[in-house]
């Protein structure tokens, strides 16, 4: 589905998964014994994220709760207790920048402050124009490839100032092509 | 150039799919283990010594042998891949690009202990990583090596992954298990422990990535084969990530035969430091141990070599030693700041207690907020006192030992380092712009006056 469709289905409020997702969800739940889906929960929570704009709101737990057959407390317990759960909208495109010791020690303060300059924007911020957003996150088993950062499903690490001018380039494009 | 049991076939091309895997002698584990009984299974690996590569260093077979088994309830084995410890990236290497030994491990294991349903709990931010493990799944089913009645055997078996979603408690093994249960990473209390009552009250073993796949060669060459690699209790091979101010970071497997200063300044693994730099200080396992000064780091106390062996790192207990730890490496040099170092590890606990017991709760906080100030040239004298005393109220008062892997790092930087803090509360505004540097702590060299 097309970025657009998917933003229109989101302000009519179509909190739901396509019948693709759902044969997803299944798979998922299958995995467990019958009668234990809630250990579906945290999985099911990372594809609603993805697939409902990048973060999770109150309508969509609501939504993950009643596909599971849980009590929306179940699922906000969970949602706001793991990191990379989004709990308010965030950019396109989430520059989550590692800032434990061994990064450190390579070099990941001077990254944050260039990335963070660059984009005009604070560790927690996103850009006026909603394509970026920095987070500051704790080690991602990358410290020998520091400094690092998380970029949606994969890692980029090795990171310089010109590799980040590089990524920031290419999410531009990506952004403008298939607006 | 040492044994290498875990990555002796990593340069192999496509060594990451099924076929090339197979080809290179893959499966033959579960093959030789299906034609021995399960407690035969479990007695090769009592005899090889292996020692959990998680963090704590536990007896596998031990542990096996503790599993509880009352009829007509399932049992569980879970593999903790959630490698959340700062310096450690060793179980990703593994998975990424040898993802079938951890597979085959994992079946040889889940016979041994009668698992038919078995978890693989992966850290969420490892996403490509599912990827590759379920691919890997996939290709053992279509081959006949998981599913139902395996071989003819009579035993079933699947491999399930489960992504968490950011939590380094998850890496503590019931914290683990409550959120394979779909909850909130909150640690239980033990007793009861996990061989007892472990996921959905039944009994379940929780072993790491790097033990489960260190089965392959001890069920394959046998455990005494295995136990006469290495010094001492220390037997087998050990993965070592190694990161920092190193020529080489990356991933090594060593027989545990080495000493420190070889595994940080041979060519064949770290390289030596950039730039003609010298050693400072190093965590050799994992930001939860204690950090040594190079003088400790290469030789104990008592003047002897130090070794890359579980009781060679702990030689000195935690007043002049260190651990194996998770095999995380972290190297610092000249340059790097003590006091810097230990505010991000504090904030990193702070941001990863569970917030279940109240000693670690507020005083990780506490340890961020007083580090804060150090670092930033707002630090006073009795804060280091104070550091010291809020580090020992944690340290064996909590209900998981993350409470613990806090404290220590703090405490063994006040301890070693002790003078460097001064140098930083008296000199507010230096500190701001340059490090305290080497002094005292150098191997072989003068001491540095610091300003
Ligand atoms: C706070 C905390 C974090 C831990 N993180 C991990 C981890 O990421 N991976 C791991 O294998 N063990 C971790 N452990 C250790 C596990 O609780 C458990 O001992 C281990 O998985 C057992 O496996 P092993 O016997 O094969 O080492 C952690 C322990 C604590 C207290
Ligand atoms: S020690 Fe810390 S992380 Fe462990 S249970 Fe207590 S509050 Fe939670
Ligand atoms: S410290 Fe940054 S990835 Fe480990």
């Amino acid at each position: 589905m097309s970025d657009c469709f998917k933003s229109l289905r989101l302000e009519l409020g179509f909190m739901t998964f396509t019948e693709e997702k759902l044969v997803e969800v299944k798979r998922l739940v299958s995995a467990y014994p019958d009668g234990k889906q809630k250990s579906a929960l945290i999985p099911v929570l990372h594809l609603a994220q993805q697939e409902f704009g990048g973060w999770l709101s109150a309508e969509t737990m609501d939504y993950v709760a009643s596909l599971l057959q849980l009590d929306p407390i179940e699922v906000y317990e969970v949602a706001t207790f793991y990191s990379m759960y989004n709990l308010k909208p965030v950019g396109r495109y989430l520059f989550e920048v590692c800032q434990t010791g061994p990064c450190m020690l390579r070099g990941s303060d001077d990254i944050i402050k260039y990335i963070g300059d660059k984009l005009g924007i604070k560790p927690g911020e996103t850009t006026a124009d909603g394509l970026f957003s920095l987070k500051t996150v704790e080690c991602l088993g990358a410290c020998g490839y520091a400094p690092m950062m998380q970029l949606g499903k994969h890692y980029r690490e090795h990171l310089t100032k010109e590799k980040v001018d590089a990524i920031v380039d290419e999410c531009r494009k990506n952004a403008s092509s298939n607006n | 150039m040492g044994v290498k049991l875990l990555l002796d076939k990593a340069h192999i091309p496509g060594i990451r799919q099924y076929d090339v895997y197979r080809r290179e002698g893959g499966y033959a584990a579960v093959e030789k283990a299906f034609k021995m009984s399960q407690v035969d299974v479990v007695e090769e690996v009592k005899k090889s010594g292996l020692r959990g590569r998680g963090g704590a260093g536990f007896p596998t077979g031990m542990k096996w042998s503790f599993l509880a088994k009352p009829e007509g309830v399932p049992r569980y084995l879970v593999c903790n891949a959630d490698e959340s410890e700062p310096g450690t990236f060793k179980d990703r290497y593994l998975m990424e690009f040898i993802p079938h030994i951890l597979i085959e491990g994992l079946i040889v294991s889940s016979y041994a202990l009668g698992s038919n349903r078995t978890y693989i709990y992966i850290r969420g931010e490892y996403a490509w990583i599912v990827d590759i493990l379920e691919q890997a799944i996939n290709e053992a089913n279509a081959n006949g090596w998981l599913g139902k009645n395996i071989l003819g055997t009579g035993f079933d078996c699947q491999i399930y992954v489960q992504r968490g979603a950011g939590a380094y408690i998850c890496g503590e093994e019931t914290a683990l298990l409550e959120s394979l249960e779909g909850k909130r990473g909150n640690p239980r209390i033990k007793p009861p422990f996990p061989a007892v009552k472990g996921l959905w009250d039944c009994p379940t073993v929780v072993n790491n990535v790097e033990t489960l796949a260190a089965i392959v060669p001890i069920i394959n060459n046998g455990g005494d084969a295995y136990s006469k690699i290495g010094i001492g209790k220390s037997t087998g091979t050990k993965l070592i990530s190694a990161c920092g101010n190193i020529n080489k970071p990356g991933v090594y497997e060593i027989d545990m035969t080495i000493s420190v200063e070889e595994f940080i300044y041979s060519d064949e693994y770290c390289g030596g430091i950039p730039n003609g730099k010298k050693l400072k200080a190093c965590i050799p396992g994992g930001s939860s141990v204690p950090i040594l000064p190079a003088n400790l780091l290469l030789k104990t106390a008592k003047g002897e070599t130090r070794m890359m062996t579980y009781e060679s790192l702990s030689d000195g207990g935690f007043a002049t030693g260190s651990m194996m730890g998770s095999g995380g490496f972290i190297v610092l040099d000249e340059d790097q700041c003590v006091v810097r170092n230990t505010y991000t590890l504090a904030r990193f606990y702070r941001h990863e207690s569970c917030g279940q017991c109240s000693p670690c709760r507020e005083g990780t906080g506490w340890m961020e907020k007083i580090l804060h100030n150090i670092e930033h040239g707002k630090g006073k004298m009795s804060d280091i006192d104070l550091l010291w005393d809020i580090q020992r109220k944690i340290e064996g008062n909590t209900i998981c030992p993350l409470g613990d892997a806090a404290a220590w790092p703090v405490a063994a930087a006040i301890r070693h380092f002790r003078d460097e803090f001064e140098w930083h509360v008296k000199n507010p505004q230096e500190s701001q712009i340059r490090n305290f540097g080497l002094a005292h702590y150098a191997d072989e060299r003068p001491a540095v006056t610091p300003v």
